[in-house]
């Protein structure tokens, strides 16, 4: 018998079946829901949003990684996260070139520019979206539902008038927004799903969610219209739990929450702008290093040197 | 009380059913002098000499070392070094077997009847920690025990696969109570604890039947989350006691042992022999009939392949030991050593690595690590070449049980990683403590 064969390796020798693209897909499946729910609301077009936007996330990351001879990691699905992502932030009439655009900041500007995943210390959809809020001010604030509707405010906008949605519509989505944002109750079955699959723990969602309904309940509003408005659910569960962005301990995520929470009613109830979400996200990003290096987790048996 | 953290890995016991058979006396076997931690034993033996089993080949160095016994009579036929796993050279002596199976005239059964003269029959065992770490028995129990109240019998069996100590357990429980009798009569230690996961329900039933007369002795049944085997983790369970960093479960008053290594004891008093054989689990995909196996130390592993009807398909990869700390072996004419307590052998699906990778910073390594260490920032030190990080971080409390690759979704070689730091760390704290000293000096 050819004993040359025989494979040395270090232990362990048997590994965990969950991998970086298995974790992407329960992504992709975990936004599914709101997808269906986005086209159903705002009709084909938020379909043909999601696909460019995909597409073109996964060629940007093609493409520049063939451009600098790197490995091409494109199959591990997490380029197609971004793009579902961004196209999740922007309002269903913007001009497809306008949202080619955004793909290439999220991807080429904050994600492979600082080494590609796991590497990037902003997160690529948030970033992209909040450039271009600034870009294009115009077309990002347009939440017309459809082609022949004239432009329709969002909740966040409403806030206090008449015209406020009901906090059902709330719940079920068919109002203004964001193309993925507006039906809580798709999101909120992505939650449940990422949670059972163990790729997210509850701590980042339910302390940002929960800062929000407290601290608008303290300042006199309706926390659960706060709740249900805007791009909270959407931020709190698929964007303030990324992993590279956000900080990997418990407690880390508890006070990432916290902070998340505390920004967004700020801006939302004080700033210039109506949404607050991506703004806080962006925020905390910047911290997680710090937070992370605060909150590790006591080591068991270990004795303080001198 | 809080747990300490791990992995569920699939348990894979196929073999727990599966009473040990003894295989036929080999054609020859080759013992290495070095199957415990410390220094080599040396070689006693010429070639030409015969040897009966249970006769002493190799003598204890007089630090922390332990003798070698042979399991097959026959002639010795070469004095021989062999690279061992660690790449040291170890003088190894191989026997060729007559077949007959002589017992040593220095067989005969020990009437001990003080701590001294049962340590001083111990000194001729052979013994060493049989669950895989292969510490000298006998130093273990020649510490100063006065502060020791507690015996704890390691019985976790927390490696995927390997089934010998459940054997041991079920098949061999009057050794281990008696085993148990004598370390603790001797010793003058009162309370005995045996620490079994759960899932093994018939270990803990034979267990409880065993010890049921002893006083002071119980059953603790652990959680089935790999690794409760781990000293620290296993006294923490079973006694919420804390070995703090840089100690031994001796400093809070306990002593752990395999349940093998005392029933181990128990034989070698009643019946004179040394540790010569070894019950060993023979499993893995390439492995056609997995069986539990006893064999002498120093048979050739391919002998246990044969006698579990072969290979079942070609081998990629074997181990000795379990498949989450197990050592992969170079080839089969490997041989068994005291400490093995299991051959695998795995077949190409299992054997070809998985693709590694860029880290995605999920945390997994951390969440998982029982002793809540951080890997990625113990990487990142060690790719900074900081050693100063690497100690605030404490990457020597690492026990290198291998959650953090296993959990791992990029399928980094994180403990590969870690042990690499730990000598990092090792070698920083040497130069330091010299500087220090020369600082001092001049």
């Amino acid at each position: 018998m050819d004993n040359g064969m025989l494979l040395v390796s270090p232990a362990p020798h048997i590994r965990s079946k969950t991998n970086t693209q298995s974790i992407m897909l329960d992504v992709i499946i975990a936004m599914t829901p709101a997808l269906i729910a986005s086209t159903i609301i705002f009709g084909w077009r938020a379909l043909v949003m999601v696909a460019v936007c995909v597409a073109s996330c996964v060629l940007f990351e093609f493409l520049f990684q063939k451009l600098c001879k790197r490995d091409v990691t494109v199959g591990d699905l997490s380029a197609v996260v971004t793009g579902m992502l961004l196209a999740f932030n922007l309002p269903v009439r913007i001009p497809i070139w306008q949202a080619v655009f955004g793909c290439l900041v999220a991807i080429v500007a904050v994600k492979q520019l600082f080494g590609g995943i796991g590497k990037n210390f902003a997160n690529p959809a948030i970033t992209a979206r909040l450039v271009m809020t600034i870009s294009f001010a115009g077309t990002m604030t347009n939440f017309a539902t459809s082609a022949d509707a004239t432009s329709s405010a969002t909740p966040l906008a409403l806030m206090g008038t008449e015209s406020m949605p009901s906090l059902l519509t709330l719940f079920l989505g068919n109002h203004g927004g964001s193309l993925g944002e507006t039906c809580a109750l798709a999101l909120i079955i992505g939650f449940v799903y990422l949670l059972v699959r163990r790729v997210i723990t509850w701590h980042t969602t339910v302390v940002f969610v929960g800062t929000v309904a407290l601290f608008t309940l303290c300042l006199g509003q309706n926390p659960l219209e706060h709740v249900l408005s805007g791009g909270l659910l959407l931020g709190a569960i698929f964007m303030a739990t990324d992993y590279s962005t956000t900080p990997s301990t418990k407690w880390g995520k508890v006070i990432f929450g916290l902070g998340c929470g505390i920004i967004t009613v700020l801006i939302r109830v004080f700033g210039g702008y109506p949404e607050g979400v991506s703004f806080a996200i962006l925020l905390m990003n910047i911290l997680t290093p710090y937070i992370s290096k605060l909150t590790r987790r006591k080591i068991f048996g270990g004795v303080k040197r001198k | 009380m809080f747990k300490l953290s791990g992995v569920h890995v699939k348990h894979c016991k196929n073999t727990a059913k599966l009473k040990a058979e003894r295989i036929p006396t080999p054609k020859s076997i080759t013992v290495p002098m070095s199957m415990h931690i410390g220094a080599p034993a040396v070689p006693i033996v010429k070639v030409g000499d015969t040897v009966k089993v249970g006769q002493l080949i190799g003598e204890a160095d007089p630090g922390l070392s332990s003798p070698v016994y042979s399991g097959v009579s026959g002639t010795v036929k070469k004095i021989d070094g062999i690279i061992s796993i660690s790449g040291a050279q170890i003088p190894t002596v191989v026997i060729e077997s007559d077949g007959e199976q002589t017992i040593a005239e220095s067989v005969v059964p020990y009437e001990v009847n003080t701590r001294e003269e049962f340590l001083e029959a111990l000194s001729r065992s052979g013994i060493v920690g049989l669950g895989g770490a292969g510490f000298p028995t006998l130093v273990k129990l020649k510490a100063d025990v006065s502060k020791i109240d507690t015996l704890l019998i390691n019985g976790a069996e927390c490696e995927p696969y390997i089934t010998s100590d459940t054997r041991t357990m079920i098949d061999d429980a009057a050794a281990v109570a008696d085993g148990i009798r004598l370390v603790a009569g001797f010793l003058e230690i009162k309370n005995i604890v045996i620490g079994i996961e759960k899932n093994k329900l018939e270990c803990i039933a034979s267990m409880r039947r065993a010890v049921a007369d002893i006083a002071g002795a119980s059953v603790k049944p652990l959680p089935s989350v790999y690794p409760q085997g781990g000293e620290k983790v296993l006294v923490y369970h079973t006694l919420g006691r804390v070995i703090k960093e840089g100690g031994l479960p001796l400093d809070c008053g306990v002593i752990v042992m395999n349940c093998t290594t005392i029933a181990a004891i128990s034989r070698f008093i009643r019946t004179g022999m040394p540790l010569v054989e070894k019950c060993i689990t023979v499993d893995g995909s390439a492995v056609a009939t997995p069986k539990n196996v006893i064999a002498p130390i120093g048979t050739p592993v391919m002998d246990l392949i044969d006698f579990c009807g072969g290979f079942s398909e070609e081998p990629r990869k074997m181990l000795y030991g379990g498949p989450m700390m197990g050592i992969a072996l170079p080839d089969t004419s490997s041989p068994v050593l005291k400490q093995t307590n299991a051959v695998l052998a795995f077949g190409k699906k299992e054997a070809t690595p998985p693709k590694v990778t860029p880290c995605i910073k999920c945390g997994r390594c951390v969440e998982h690590c029982p002793f809540g260490l951080d890997p990625t920032a113990i990487s990142k030190a060690y790719k900074e070449n900081d050693p100063e990080t690497l100690e605030k971080l404490k990457v020597n409390l690492c026990m290198e049980c291998g959650c953090c690759s296993y959990v791992c979704p990029a399928k980094r070689n994180i403990v590969q990683r870690n042990k690499m730091a730990k000598t990092m760390l090792r070698n920083y704290q040497i130069e330091k403590k010299k500087r220090e000293e020369a600082q001092k000096n001049g």
